[in-house]
């Protein structure tokens, strides 16, 4: 059957057979395919010699290099751990309400701050930390704080959270809910007033009663608020859900409260001072004392 | 007696759908019960199409028509599978243009069923299984049939593989949008659709070998080799991967009989080899009978065809691990994964020399015939893809490439370059073969559709070149400090740009499939476009000459 011919155009023999028409050539394997298929053997073999490679019975050959992944990584963490080393001890001796009188420690920290914050906590205050009035999230930018911010004040939000359950010492306030409490002529003339406490509507002798008589006890007679029970301040132009009519009255009939989740157990405590020092070199990072009463804070000796 | 088998067969349809109605009565779960619906609607179409069928005059017609004689060779299972394949291609197409411009404006989700978590699977199963394994079982119907000079066994047979394997099509997509998954990679479909497809495949091997095994000619083309290798590895990769234990034989969920590392590895031996042996061998096959009928020229070299086919399907089945790199695998298993990898890239390129150097003698065909131009893009692709790969495996490019873009720009090169290119290709050399038509309606939708493809695939690929090696470097980058620089939440937001290129890409690569769409429909017409042909202005040797033995011309004064 072997009809084998020289085939015209490219001078090289066919094989013999056919199918359909379709012949094949008798083109010797090209040699540069060859040697370059050599070649990777080659390394193949002289790869499995240098790394770990063939399985035994107990375990498997381990190369003559002795490199492992989970050496490698153990390697490079213990290189990075080093060259922090001195920077970790400093920053978990220092007290923090001192942390600031060091400049140079305290660059350090907000560094390391920075990348903390991308990895916990961008999830809700967002990468630049801007945070989400739809959602409540606060705004971390701003000079406008409710629980405080000099670094002892959000060095502890950070460690024991915001309406964390199990923690005793957790920041915890509550705004009351007053569906019902109001007919909608009243509802009005008290939104008229918490916007007029900012300048954004004008105020009325009824909704200034009520306010007196419903919000002032937390928000001050002049609705500035009240750091020490996280009570918001009303009367500035930033708004952690919105200073629309709607927001404003929906807060007040159904209020919806956030949750910070407490740091400390999760991250170390070195962290979660980078973590202050980040977020109060944001903008509105405050010195010490405007707040008066601030809850004791512990200073941590463990790194 | 006619009327005897006819009423067996309504009864025997009649009894399956009271099984898959039942079925869907006590199911366990909503899926589960969508899943026997489709089952019992099937079960329904198939006893009015008996009943229809059952002719007094025993002239048997229409749906299930058997070949018209033994001199003809056994056609209908391909037309279906090649409209088949173009109708699958557009909506898995259609899927991915969706889910990229979903994850470049992802308020296109839309919950629960069209978001992209169930859209995902749909687009790869679509593209896969739907497109590529239609054409696949087309093709290979058809080249095993021309290159054995017979007529396929088991003709009832191969009607069950192409119906069975739609049914399965159907299964797998509803289940996805119903979010029936056992969320294994490219093997999402659930363990009562996989006995089902495996029932389907041992069919198609039977076909296929039952074939071979009548063959009028003394070999075995090498095409045939490749299909064989496709359809056996398939079925032992399907087999392994699925071995799962359901939780009720009422209900859709499974568990898996592997867990942890072990599942990995199986999970990527799998998905490896789905690539190697559905997208590579499986498509090589197709290459190694349409290239030559379409260039009319010899393969290059029966030799290297021999020693490329026998190490590719060596190498390939080892080198899943290089998809664990980094992880719980052992290095010593990865280490392996990795160095097979790299051993085989000459056999992948056996197949795209032997394809390419085909054309020895007839390249001018690049300049006038668009089917050969697409074939020869198909295996340039392929080409840079099988280089990429065994590139991409290496541990220490591996670690800026693995979890990027550069994994999904990787597999579209293949996948629209290769799989892509090579399928148009033969679908528009069997249209007009099986439907008994002059030739395409028009050559120049053919050209159209090729350049679209072509830029379609390097927007697609480019952009997602960029996005994955900035997505590694962000992601490893640290400041003087030594923390890191970018949040993860950073480096997507870097990718919008190259998301809505990508979207670019393939809404270029839909416009050429609904091209192709279109032409095929009007082919199938009868239609013959009027058009200038593909050819260069006339050139004449004989008067592409200087003249000699003549006096030099005198002007006249």
């Amino acid at each position: 059957m072997a009809n084998k011919r020289i085939d015209e155009p490219t001078g090289v023999p066919t094989v013999g057979h056919e199918w359909d028409g379709i012949e094949e050539l008798d083109t010797p394997l090209p040699r540069w395919w060859l040697w370059t298929f050599y070649l990777t053997i080659v390394f193949a073999i002289g790869y499995v010699i240098a790394y770990p490679a063939w399985p035994m019975i107990d375990k498997a050959t381990e190369g003559v290099l002795g490199w492992s992944s989970r050496g490698q990584l153990a390697e490079e963490m213990s290189a990075a751990e080093q060259a922090r080393a001195t920077m970790r001890e400093r920053l978990a001796r220092v007290p923090i309400e001192r942390l600031e009188e060091d400049s140079e420690l305290m660059q350090q920290a907000v560094a390391g701050g920075a990348a903390a914050f991308r990895v916990n906590c961008v999830q809700c205050h967002g990468s630049g930390a801007g945070g989400n009035q739809e959602l409540g999230y606060p705004n971390l930018n701003d000079d406008d704080w409710l629980w405080g911010g000099d670094l002892k004040a959000i060095h502890y939000t950070l460690t024991h959270g915001i309406r964390q359950p199990g923690d005793d010492e957790t920041r915890t306030s509550q705004m009351p809910s007053f569906a019902g409490a109001f007919d909608s002529s009243q509802l009005d003339d008290l939104v008229d007033h918490v916007l007029s406490l900012s300048g954004k509507a004008d105020a009325s002798n009824a909704g200034a009663q009520l306010f007196a008589d419903n919000c002032a006890a937390c928000h001050g007679s002049k609705g500035t608020g009240n750091r020490e029970i996280g009570a918001p301040d009303l009367s500035d132009a930033i708004w952690l859900r919105g200073n629309s009519r709607d927001a404003i009255k929906h807060q007040i009939l159904e209020p919806r409260m956030g949750m910070m989740p407490k740091w400390e157990g999760r991250l170390n405590p070195v962290t979660i001072k980078m973590l202050a020092a980040y977020v109060h070199s944001l903008g509105g990072g405050e010195d010490f004392l405007e707040v008066a009463a601030d809850p004791e804070v512990k200073v941590d000796d463990q790194p | 007696m006619q009327a005897e088998t006819a009423l067996g067969r309504v009864g025997l349809w009649f009894l399956i759908m009271l099984a898959a109605l039942a079925a869907a009565v006590g199911a366990a779960d909503s899926g589960f019960a969508a899943h026997a619906t489709i089952i019992a609607l099937v079960a329904f179409v198939m006893i009015w199409m008996s009943a229809s069928r059952f002719d007094p005059v025993g002239k048997a017609q229409g749906f299930f028509q058997m070949p018209e004689g033994p001199s003809r060779y056994d056609d209908d299972p391909i037309r279906w599978g090649v409209i088949a394949t173009m109708f699958w291609g557009l909506a898995g197409l259609l899927a991915g243009v969706f889910i990229a411009s979903q994850l470049a404006f992802p308020w296109l989700n839309i919950e629960p069923y069209l978001n992209f978590g169930r859209l995902r699977p749909l687009h790869t199963s679509a593209v896969i299984f739907a497109f590529g394994g239609n054409a696949l079982l087309a093709t290979s119907f058809y080249v095993v049939q021309r290159t054995c000079r017979t007529q396929l066994a088991f003709p009832g047979l191969a009607r069950f593989v192409f119906w069975g394997y739609q049914l399965f099509i159907v299964l797998a997509a509803t289940g996805y949008l119903l979010g029936v998954t056992q969320s294994k990679e490219y093997a999402e479909p659930e363990w009562y659709v996989d006995l089902w497809l495996t029932i389907v495949w041992v069919a198609y091997f039977v076909v296929f070998v039952g074939t071979l095994a009548k063959r009028k000619e003394p070999h075995i083309y090498v095409a045939n080799w490749f299909y064989l290798a496709f359809i056996i590895t398939i079925a032992m990769l399907h087999i392994v991967n699925n071995l799962a234990v359901p939780v009720s034989f009422l209900g859709a969920k499974s568990y898996n009989a592997f867990a942890g590392v072990q599942d990995a590895l199986t999970q990527w031996w799998y998905g490896h080899n789905a690539v190697g042996f559905f997208l590579t061998a499986g498509f090589l096959a197709m290459m190694y009978y349409f290239v030559p009928k379409q260039a009319e020229r010899p393969v290059y070299s029966y030799r290297l065809s021999i020693i490329h086919f026998w190490s590719l399907i060596f190498l390939y089945i080892w080198a899943g691990p290089h998809h664990l790199h980094y992880t719980a695998l052992p290095d010593w298993a990865q280490t392996l994964g990795m160095v097979f990898s790299i051993m085989l890239w000459m056999p992948s390129w056996g197949g795209m020399i032997n394809g390419l150097m085909t054309l020895n003698g007839a390249w001018d065909k690049v300049r006038t015939d668009p089917i050969i131009r697409m074939m020869v893009m198909a295996l340039a692709f392929y080409g840079m893809s099988t280089f990429e790969g065994p590139m991409l495996s290496i541990k220490s490019v591996n670690s800026l490439s693995h979890y990027t873009d550069w994994t999904i720009g990787h597999v579209h090169s293949g996948a629209l370059g290769w799989n892509g290119m090579i399928t148009f290709a033969c679908m528009y050399f069997l249209v007009p073969r099986l439907w008994k038509r002059q030739r395409m309606y028009s050559l120049r939708m053919i050209n159209w559709h090729f350049w679209l493809a072509a830029l379609g695939i390097v927007f697609y690929a480019a952009s997602m070149w960029v996005a994955g090696i900035q997505q590694g470097l962000m992601w490893r980058e640290y400041g003087p400090d030594g923390y890191l620089v970018w949040s993860f939440a950073d480096s997507v937001a870097a990718m919008f740009p190259m998301y809505v290129m990508r979207t670019v890409g393939g809404l270029m690569y839909l416009g050429g499939a609904i091209i192709m769409t279109y032409n095929i429909w009007m082919t199938l017409a009868g239609k013959l476009r009027e058009e200038k042909p593909l050819r260069d202005a006339a050139y004449d040797p004989q008067a592409d000459r200087p003249i000699v033995n003549q006096p030099s011309a005198v002007p006249a004064e």
